[in-house]
């Protein structure tokens, strides 16, 4: 099989294996959706403004919970299957045959970008049906870009933080802890109008930020002087992934820590 | 460098099949089953001068072994004899610190994704990719290799076909490891590495599990099995190496390792009814009787022992119903080999 069909071939169990597994659907999906229902129901006649922009709350969160959703799937997620299948033995196993790493790692983004791209679908369709949040054409096209990049940068991170953790215990709360964190500092939860213009500059320059004020100028281009594709920002995401990238080249490994 | 280049042998070692291999036990390779043409004509794995340090700690201290193509050999030793180690430079999943290591004609440090296709590996811990199907699981590694066997050939081999639709998760311990087998064997390989494959079986399972490498042997697979149970080693293997704190104890067949069939017997037997030691014949050893009426008499030429009571039990028609000549197990023998190590 050449590389390209390879990916393809393990992306298929992969993607069987997410959504065969209720706790990823749980946590990745569910999540994000009751979240949405509920800030859009607080915040639907709401609007925040910082920086000199104004955005509505509905507007604002379903931007923010396609991160939550996108952090969960591509990061969260993937560090804990990749933990649990490296403790196992699972990865080594694969690693015994000649499959090349690239086709393993390629399954693990294609399947991270489905999973989030239909996760972003559900919630967009909640947001346009339920609180009446109208994306433009362009913008379905800037937040599928965003989408595919931020997935891979956050794909690639799940690849450079797994060599961190050595165990499958700890890996969920410790996760539970930085996500939750990241996600509050980059205004997932609460809207980050109300923090210290330095906080917002320094989320600025973390992963989750960019990527939800990208998806925000796709669904609200005023936001980003009139412009849907918020290249600046993608561009800092990527920056994580690339850099991701090569940290996980350097330390990721394929068999179980504890020998 | 000509010295360390492993030499086809003309005749394989004792235990693969020639002097002192047991019947039945020729290695059952026919033409075309052995894939690679070049490393076909030396041995499978060749090792010298092995040796492997973790900072100033030397797990293997200088080893030097061959496999044979279609041959069975069973790697014992203690826990942190060296076993992991040497099995996981075979592997190719480790480096070493010196010596020289062919497997299957290429360099495990170097081997490329052609190698990794003639060997199967079955790791010591694997747990199986629980939420797949069995069918679903051996369909995914069939397509990691060039050319994989079918895997309704693999589910019979294994003895998983009615498990087929089952979900990994929901598969007993013996059936997970059976499933790993299958993994291993999907591509077709020339060599397996088999990680203690029924720790934690009951005994059914265990028999079962056997009958699985016995019919690798069928198939002409050379299989490197690594093991605690000796009754498995003795069960299975051609050939036995000892390994004890880094280097080779022992090597022979399950028969002849450590000198076994040179050990003395042990000929025991109830006294029969008002015989005491001094009735006896006379004997080429000493007899003790324990508890009043318990021969026991160490032989190490049981013959003329058992020749001269058979003879004294038939003149003076006596009925010694429960003679038994026992032979030193493996695991004695064993244990006398690695009782300073252990």
């Amino acid at each position: 099989m050449s590389t390209a069909a390879l990916v393809i071939h393990q992306a298929r169990y992969d993607l069987r294996v997410f959504f065969r597994d209720p706790r990823a659907r749980a946590a990745t999906l569910l999540v994000p959706v009751v979240m949405l229902v509920f800030f859009g129901a607080v915040f639907r006649h709401t609007s925040f403004t910082f920086g000199g922009t104004t955005v509505s709350g509905n507007d604002y969160y379903l931007s923010r919970m396609i991160v939550l959703g996108v952090t969960s799937a591509a990061l969260s997620n993937m560090i804990i299957t990749l933990v649990a299948e490296r403790e196992s033995g699972a990865l080594k196993r694969r690693r015994a045959t000649p499959v090349r790493p690239i086709a393993l790692i390629g399954g693990d983004v294609i399947t991270c970008e489905v999973s989030t791209i239909t996760i972003a679908i559900v919630l967009w369709l909640i947001g346009w049906l339920a609180f009446g949040v109208h994306v433009p054409g362009a913008g379905l096209a800037a937040i599928l870009l965003a989408l595919v990049v931020g997935t891979a940068a956050l794909c690639s991170l799940a690849y450079a933080i797994t060599p961190l953790l050595k165990s499958v215990d700890s890996t969920g709360p410790v996760l539970t802890i930085v996500t939750i964190v990241l996600g509050i500092i980059s205004g997932l939860y609460a809207p980050d109008s109300v923090f210290p213009a330095w906080l917002r500059d320094a989320a600025l320059f973390l992963p989750l930020r960019p990527l939800a004020l990208a998806l925000q100028a796709a669904v609200s281009p005023a936001t980003n002087h009139g412009h849907t594709f918020a290249w600046d920002y993608l561009g800092i995401v990527a920056a994580w992934g690339v850099a991701a990238c090569l940290v996980a080249v350097w330390k990721f490994t394929w068999s179980p820590t504890r020998q | 460098m000509t010295a360390i280049e492993p030499s086809p042998s003309p005749s394989p070692p004792a235990g693969a099949g020639g002097e002192g291999g047991r019947s039945g036990r020729e290695p059952a390779l026919s033409p075309g089953q052995v894939r690679g043409g070049a490393s076909a004509a030396g041995q499978a794995i060749s090792v010298r001068g092995l040796r492997m340090s973790y900072g100033s700690y030397e797990a293997v201290r200088g080893i030097d072994f061959e496999v044979a193509h279609g041959e069975i050999l069973a790697f014992l030793g203690p826990n942190g004899a060296g076993k992991t180690t040497t099995t996981e430079i075979l592997e190719g999943f480790r480096r070493r610190t010196a010596g020289e290591v062919s497997v299957l004609g290429a360099d495990p440090g170097r081997g490329g994704a052609d190698w990794r296709g003639r060997i199967g590996v079955v790791l010591q811990t694997s747990a199986p990719e629980r939420l797949l199907t069995v069918r679903e699981c051996l369909s995914m590694y069939a397509g990691y290799y060039q050319r994989p066997l079918p895997v309704d050939r693999v589910l019979d081999l294994t003895g998983l076909q009615g498990k087929t639709d089952s979900r990994c998760d929901q598969l007993s311990g013996g059936q997970q490891r059976r499933l790993d087998v299958a993994l291993a064997l999907i591509g077709d390989p020339e060599l397996i590495f088999l990680d203690e494959p029924t720790t934690g079986f009951d005994p059914s399972a265990r028999h079962m599990a056997w009958d699985v490498v016995r019919g690798l042997r069928d198939l002409g697979k050379t299989v490197f099995l690594t093991t605690h149970f000796m009754d498995e080693a003795e069960n299975l293997a051609d050939r036995i190496i000892i390994l004890a704190a880094g280097r080779i104890v022992a090597e022979g067949t399950p028969e002849t390792i450590g000198g076994r069939q040179a050990v003395a017997s042990v000929i025991t037997f109830t006294m029969p009814q008002g015989m005491t030691a001094g009735s006896l014949p006379p004997l080429p050893v000493p007899v003790t009787v324990a508890r009043g009426d318990r021969a026991e008499i160490t032989a190490p030429e049981p013959m003329p022992v058992l020749y001269a009571i058979s003879s004294w039990a038939m003149q003076y028609s006596l009925a010694i119903p429960d003679i038994s000549v026992q032979r030193p197990t493996l695991e004695d023998i064993y244990l006398r080999l690695t009782e300073d190590h252990a």
